[in-house]
């Protein structure tokens, strides 16, 4: 397929069908609302079904139920709106089901702001609701990118039945860009006839499927949760991604970022070496399950003197670089949090001030 | 000797406490869930079965938007003025100077408003179709409330409507009474205030209408 220029929401919206999900529940909200809007118009074309729930809360759990029938499914939102979500991304969670949520950040805490952001690293790769659970968290770098990762997402989500989170920043979703999108649609829904309940008279079966989350015996519940930590182990072991730039070199600084805020890193690590600066960078493809042994090896290099965590937030990755590292280097930070997205001289400024000692 | 009472073949063996169905929700959330399987799946028999802190308190949101839509599952509305599974809290739904755990000394109507008639409330939107309120008190009412359930699901299966059967019911453990003191402060105390009756029923009123 020919290249089109797309807003990246619309893409988003547009790469799901494809994908085989003809379900969405959504709420609007700043600045995601532009893939309902685009999905109210394109859903009834290819016979999907898109409905608008009266709050967040309520679209977390027609989620839930749609996917516990083995449907696929899934939701975009933003910041708040994911908060609002947390309590049934808990329950999905711990009932296995593979919705795909898509947060496309704004800045927070509170209202905060409707500019770019990368605020709910924490929520999103740490928790955001009750419980021991784990989402696969995937970062995008470009509207071609959140296209290839929503692709993914149902893939692996079945695989796993587990949620899986698209993590954009608001830039993700607002800029336009050309994105081709992929030929080969994502993989057929899996077999779902053994715990989805689709019904007894349509699964003519004899078994009872019960998708529940509730497990008064201590025994069973901790049983539960060993098998779901199982399920997160096997994801780290077989789904991290990440890619590199600038690695061959002697680098002196091991930058890890993310999102739009990678594409600025880029930038500024291409102006440094031409002040005969060498630093590298980590992007992390997936933030759950995190390239640990990636930015480990990164650093091992005799010439690296640090790793540098830049992010538009105050620094939430950085305890997880540091988990990475294990003391090797010390970890630094930079970003900006209000919305503004720091500039390739900003952030070059920064990795130099950090180099010389200078912070 | 015969068998007089059979178990119907949709109840299993297995030892339920509280979800008699294949699915649970959060508190409040059931109709939100229902929803989103009703509307992948509208093939499927779906109801919600909710007490009054569930679907008059918390709930309250995803009851009243899920009637509003019109979406084609029904509501069991299990009304006993209290919370009963988290030990005998206020509800909604807790009557005037009745005491339970959180209101020691009474309901203050002055400081926490009057009790929420579920079925009136949601019976003023336009689109919801089979609104009832029966209750389980004596024999005579529990025919009436069966059949008030099996019309829902009827309706359901003919995929008419949004149908909500609300029963008002006893909490003898909670009420710290016996239970034929319950039924008698229900009947007294409950009934004139929860009204029982048929507060809609648009299906049967086309059907009027047609002929």
């Amino acid at each position: 397929m020919a290249k089109v220029l797309m807003k990246g929401n619309e893409a988003i919206g547009e790469a799901a069908i494809r994908a085989g999900c003809l379900n969405y529940f959504a709420y609007p909200i700043t600045p995601q609302s532009e893939v309902a809007e685009y999905l109210a118009k394109r859903m009834p074309e290819v016979g999907g079904m898109f409905l608008q729930g009266e709050s967040e809360v309520a679209v977390g759990y027609m989620l839930f139920g749609a996917s516990a029938c083995g449907e696929r499914v899934f939701t975009t939102s933003s910041s708040p709106g994911i908060s609002l979500m947390s309590e049934a991304i808990s329950y999905i969670a711990a009932a296995q089901c593979p919705v795909v949520f898509v947060n496309i950040m704004r800045g927070g805490p509170g209202l905060g702001g409707i500019l770019p952001s990368q605020a709910d690293y924490s929520q999103s790769v740490k928790g955001g609701g009750h419980g021991d659970y784990k989402l696969l968290v995937m970062a995008p770098a470009s509207v071609q990118e959140a296209v290839e990762m929503v692709t993914e997402a149902f893939v692996l989500a079945e695989k796993y039945r587990n949620p899986v989170m698209i993590l954009g920043d608001g830039l993700i979703g607002q800029m336009m860009e050309p994105v081709e999108f992929p030929e080969k649609v994502a993989a057929k829904p899996s077999d779902k006839s053994e715990w989805a309940t689709t019904g007894m008279d349509t699964r003519k079966s004899d078994k009872r499927n019960l998708v529940k989350t509730l497990f008064l015996d201590p025994e069973e519940l901790n049983r539960h949760n060993l098998m779901l930590k199982e399920k997160y182990k096997k994801m780290e072991a077989e789904e991290v991604r990440y890619s590199t730039y600038n690695t061959d070199g002697d680098y002196k600084a091991v930058i890890a970022s993310y999102g739009t805020m990678s594409r600025v890193c880029k930038t500024a690590i291409d102006m440094l070496k031409k002040e005969g600066i060498e630093v590298c960078m980590i992007r992390p493809q997936t933030l759950f399950p995190f390239p640990e042994v990636a930015i480990r090896k990164a650093v091992e290099k005799k010439s690296c003197k640090l790793a540098i965590s830049i992010e538009m937030n105050m620094g939430q990755m950085v305890e997880d670089i540091q988990r990475s590292v294990s003391g090797i280097v010390p970890v630094k930070w930079y970003g900006k949090c209000g919305g503004e997205i720091p500039t390739p001289e900003e952030t070059a400024e920064a990795v130099k001030k950090y180099l010389n000692n200078e912070e | 000797m015969g068998k007089t009472f059979l178990k119907p073949n949709s109840l299993s063996d297995n030892h339920t406490h509280y979800c008699p169905g294949c699915k649970e929700a959060a508190h409040g959330r059931a109709p939100a869930m229902a929803t989103g399987i009703k509307r992948v799946r509208p093939d499927l028999n779906v109801f919600t079965y909710q007490g009054d802190g569930d679907l008059a308190s918390i709930g309250m949101s995803e009851i009243i938007h899920s009637a509003n839509r019109g979406e084609k599952f029904t509501t069991i509305f299990v009304n006993n003025a209290v919370y009963g599974m988290t030990g005998g809290q206020m509800a909604p739904t807790t009557m005037p100077n009745q005491k339970t755990t959180t209101s020691p000394f009474g309901r203050d109507v002055k400081d926490v408003g009057m009790p929420i008639k579920m079925a009136n409330l949601l019976a003023a939107l336009q689109t919801p179709g089979y609104i009832e309120r029966t209750t389980v008190l004596k024999p005579k009412y529990i025919v009436k409330a069966k059949k008030a359930i099996k019309k829902a699901f009827i309706y359901q299966m003919e995929k008419k409507c949004f149908s909500f059967v609300e029963v008002v019911s006893t909490c003898p453990t909670n009420w710290g009474m016996t239970p034929q003191d319950s039924i008698k402060w229900a009947e007294d105390t409950l009934l004139p205030y929860y009204e029982l009756g048929v507060f809609k029923d648009t299906p049967k009123m086309e059907e009027k209408n047609a002929k």
